[in-house]
């Protein structure tokens, strides 16, 4: 009761100071704006107190580190036992060009590794189709079979690194080449660790890197969580992205509800599958965006942990406490870079990376400052890296376990994250279910209008971008920028059709029909699994866009409802 | 005559290759849009030869491509190279997204008469479109 007779004081002693203080102040210097808001457009308060957070309570939406509902960390000691791992992504030209980049970034202190692909890989086609003209290892490393994952990790002991892989529509292919890598260097299955992105669902709604219609394509992400649950425990099979909603111009809480919503539609589809929720939650990982404004970003993540855990315990009944844990990796927002005036990109990836940091992030690549241009060179990919290493060793921050827990602020933002969610889901629940809304475009309309209003709001310079739309300068020097060896491409398809000449053709088509008879059937219990297909392919140097094209024939491919 | 100058302008939005970065995209097909101009969006994956097909069928005044993965300089020069093939080399074209500065000189060489890079804002090339469009129109 006492508790309440204080929110009351405070309540009348704001009063009173809006009378005495305020008033006056504001009739002398009026503040900047009629209104101010986050960078996702959301009202900003003048000042946040304990008035704000009335029938909040420490315990229920806070609590402490390690326990239920996590939204403090899902360590008890965070960054005092261990920092996050900063992990690069990285990938250009050939497998060989990125080996040595990873043996670079590894030299620099650099702790897991993180591979891009070029477009035509992430499509599923090889090196010399038609469609992949002028895009061979232009944003991304390009890999067409076991022989090109075989030069990428060269040199590289697989069982001691952990390996990120951005691929989602061919991901299980490409993690089935990863596996066959490590079984010739001898790592046992349960000593290979890393990550699939694997998300299907968010390449419908905002990366568009999308190739089968939706339900095969769950399918195949399911087929891979299973495969993980049987055989490496150690692999993260899906990393729900809220990142490339974000991107696709997303606002914070949109990014939040729809990754999450997206989670569930997995966590369903492997309970349909036949697995117990215990046997598989703990695999999966997520993956956001860090974007400029600091305070909501932090809102969104510790909201983020807060929502996972209660939907895992309380709709999915999970038992296992590391079924509740939301671990991600996170991204600096690649947005919000700028062509103009680039070296300024140094600062907001800093800002960003000390978001996801206090935002109690698993692993980190920050962003060179030369991404709104071209693919990092090594000196701004260096500078990114040490960044980081000046949040994690210089800045004080990784001194305390969630530093920003009980900010009057800082709280109710994560309240209404949490709230604004909630909302999200009933909405999706009524359209039908995630797959549902997707297909009729709801999440791509919501994020196409946010998109939209962020973009006026800057043109009418409610939105101020430092050397976009204020302080620009005329004339900027030119900044040294990455280009990708034209010949690359020549060299690639050489190397593959080489391949193509120099392998067993019968064992290749052999793994090619047992991988289709396995696509045309559906049987969850295992007969018709398709990684142990793919893994068979993959063995005997079927390229990915053979066994892509296998699926393709299959299955069809997938055509979006334009929504502009 | 009269019917002539109020026709409205017919741009062609346009995504070349396997890039599927849309949001850029799909912001300026809204603003040309809002600023009244007739806007038909391509989605994505289209080949320069599709491109080339729909600017000519949809009759179009100008094409805005958006590439965002690098390959902006085979496939922007390759839709001027068809669009000249087929005697439709007065549909103006533009394009956008992270293309490095060095390279806007030799697309220009190529035909393309802007190119938008990230911070760029949509008035620039709506204004840009009512500039080169009307020239051509006289």
């Amino acid at each position: 009761m006492s508790e309440k007779k204080d929110l009351k004081r405070i309540e009348q002693e704001k009063e009173r100071w809006e009378a005495d203080t305020l008033k006056p102040t504001l009739k002398n210097t009026p503040e900047r704006a009629e209104r101010f808001t986050s960078v996702s457009m959301t009202p900003v308060e003048r000042l946040y107190s304990p008035a704000d957070l009335a029938g909040w309570d420490f315990i229920r939406e806070v609590g402490f580190p390690g326990e239920y509902p996590y939204t403090r960390g899902i360590h008890p000691t965070m960054y005092r036992g261990k920092l996050w791992t900063m992990r690069m992504f990285a990938g250009f030209g050939t497998a060989a060009e990125t080996n040595r980049r990873f043996k670079y970034l590894l030299e620099q202190g650099q702790m897991g590794l993180s591979t891009a692909f070029d477009l035509p890989t992430l499509m599923g086609y090889d090196s010399d189709h038609p469609f992949s003209a002028g895009e061979v290892g232009k944003c991304g490393v390009a890999i067409d079979s076991l022989a090109d994952m075989e030069a990428l990790f060269d040199g590289i002991p697989l069982g001691e690194v952990t390996t990120s892989m951005t691929i989602t529509s061919p991901a299980s292919v490409l993690w089935a080449m990863y596996i066959a890598v490590c079984e010739k260097q001898g790592v046992p299955y349960h000593n290979a660790g890393g990550t699939i992105q694997n998300d299907i669902l968010k390449e419908y709604i905002a990366q568009k890197e999308y190739i089968y219609p939706i339900e095969p394509s769950v399918r195949l992400v399911t087929d891979t969580v299973l495969f993980g649950a049987y055989h490496l425990p150690r692999w993260n099979t899906i990393s729900i992205s809220g990142y490339h909603i974000r991107e696709a111009g997303s606002t914070a809480l949109q990014e939040l509800a729809f990754t999450l919503a997206d989670g569930m539609v997995y966590v369903e589809e492997a309970i349909k599958a036949g697995l117990e929720v215990d046997a598989f939650a703990p695999r999966l990982s997520f993956f956001f965006d860090c974007h400029n404004d600091l305070f909501e970003e932090v809102a969104k993540f510790r909201a983020a942990r807060r929502l996972w855990a209660r939907v895992m315990r309380e709709r999915f009944r999970a038992r296992d406490p590391r079924s509740w844990l939301l671990r991600t990796h996170a991204q600096t927002a690649g947005v919000a870079l700028t062509a103009q005036q680039p070296y300024n990109n140094i600062a907001r990836v800093a800002i960003q990376a000390l978001a996801g940091v206090l935002g109690g992030t698993q692993s980190l690549h920050t962003n060179a400052m030369d991404e709104a241009m071209a693919l990092p060179t090594e000196e701004a990919a260096t500078i990114a890296l040490r960044t980081q290493q000046i949040i994690a060793y210089e800045s004080g921050v990784t001194n305390t376990v969630d530093p920003l827990a009980g900010s009057y602020y800082v709280e109710k933002l994560t309240s209404q994250m949490e709230a604004g969610a909630w909302e999200y889901f009933r909405k999706i629940e009524d359209l039908g279910g995630m797959i549902r809304a997707v297909e009729r475009g709801f999440p791509q309309r919501e994020i196409a209008d946010a998109a939209y209003s962020y973009q006026q709001a800057i043109e009418r310079e409610e939105k101020i971008i430092v050397g976009v739309n204020r302080f620009t300068a005329d004339e900027e020097p030119p900044i040294p920028l990455l280009s990708i060896d034209r010949e690359a491409e020549a060299r690639q398809i050489d190397r593959l059709q080489q391949l193509r000449r120099s392998r067993d053709k019968d064992v290749v088509m052999r793994s090619l029909d047992a991988l289709r008879q396995a696509a045309v059937g559906r049987d969850p219990w295992g007969k018709d699994l398709l990684m142990p297909k793919i893994l068979d392919a993959v063995r005997a140097y079927a390229t990915l866009g053979e066994i892509m094209g296998v699926f393709r024939e299959v299955w069809g491919e997938y055509t979006e409802p334009h929504i502009i | 005559m009269g019917a002539e100058a109020e026709r409205k302008i017919r741009i062609l939005i346009a995504k070349p290759g396997l890039d599927g970065h849309d949001r850029g995209a799909k912001v300026i097909a809204r603003a040309f849009r809002d600023a009244g101009m007739e806007v038909i969006y391509t989605g994505l994956r289209q080949t320069p030869e599709m491109i080339a097909n729909a600017a000519i069928q949809e009759d179009v005044d100008a094409i805005g491509m958006s590439c965002l993965s690098g390959a902006h300089m085979y496939l922007f020069p390759r839709v001027i190279e068809l669009l000249r093939e087929r005697g439709a080399d007065d549909i103006v074209v533009f394009g956008g997204g992270t293309i490095p500065d060095e390279d806007i000189p030799k697309l220009k060489a190529a035909g393309i008469a802007a190119v938008f890079t990230p911070g760029a804002r949509t008035t620039e090339a709506i204004e840009f479109v009512r500039r080169n469009v009307k020239s051509k129109a006289v």
